[in-house]
């Protein structure tokens, strides 16, 4: 249980560092860097190397926005199974509903509830 | 003066960023955010009815509800500003940018200022990340 968590801390924490380089090496926008993560975690998951990354890391590899696009591919390649292919566009949101809700409903919410600064 | 001769100059004078500390920085945050995410997997786990492949979808509206809570009070953003990409790459960082847009745009009222500009920020991260997976399952789809 402590290995999870530190598994999970060092792999989350190198992928913020990518990020990070991202920013200040290459010296790109964090809007572009953030497409950039779920784009590359999309491709990983067509590869089929998500999967096994998420058995690894834990919330390591779940928690990143890369596992944005693993969810996304994952969702409609799912669907697409059971559907043919119009299933890509149907399943397409199915996995990633979660993030996606709880930041619409809690974003209405917090502006329901908090007053912008200045 | 012409722009790129503008660039060059301007890039002479930017102070250098501090890129290690920088890098220290994001990798503690960022690692303290997803350890504390696999705290709350492991706290679904062990006392509700998720599976180890389930468990993701709690554990991301978790934090997505502690994200607002420290936007709304404004602590997002000062540790945002220590933490650099630490707080960006996790999904929390996802959800301060669609809910600081939600409540910076309350002025303009609900319908235009909140309904139009909720997405400001995290709009590309939804358009890339749903073209580009829209084209890879269609490949991948194609190729077996």
């Amino acid at each position: 249980m402590l290995v999870s968590i530190l598994v999970s801390f060092i792999v989350g924490g190198l992928i913020c560092v990518c990020g990070q380089l991202i920013i200040d090496v290459f010296k790109q926008t964090p809007a572009f860097m953030l497409s950039l993560f779920v784009v590359i975690g999309s491709i990983l998951d067509g590869l089929g190397l998500y999967e096994p990354f998420i058995d690894f890391a834990g919330a390591g590899a779940t928690v990143p926005i890369m596992s944005f696009g693993n969810a996304l591919v994952h969702g409609a390649l799912e669907e697409a199974e059971q559907s043919g292919i119009i299933g890509v566009i149907i399943g397409m949101f199915q996995l990633t509903s979660a993030g996606i809700t709880s930041a619409i409903v809690f974003g209405m919410i917090g502006a329901l509830l908090f007053k912008p600064k200045s | 003066m012409n722009n790129k001769l503008f660039h060059t100059v301007a890039e002479k004078h930017n102070p250098p960023r501090p890129l290690l500390k920088n890098c220290v920085m994001s990798f503690i945050f960022g690692g303290v955010i997803c350890a504390f995410g696999q705290c709350i997997s492991l706290f679904y786990l062990y006392f509700f009815d998720f599976s180890e492949e389930t468990v993701g979808d709690p554990t991301v509206a978790t934090l997505i509800l502690i994200t607002m809570l420290l936007t709304g009070f404004g602590v997002y953003d000062k540790i945002a500003q220590i933490a650099g990409a630490g707080t960006m790459v996790p999904v929390t960082g996802f959800g301060n940018a669609v809910i600081a847009s939600a409540i910076e745009h309350k002025s303009e009222g609900y319908v235009l200022g909140v309904g139009g500009n909720i997405f400001k920020l995290a709009g590309s991260v939804i358009l890339f990340g749903v073209f580009a997976s829209f084209v890879i399952a269609l490949i991948k789809l194609i190729l077996t």
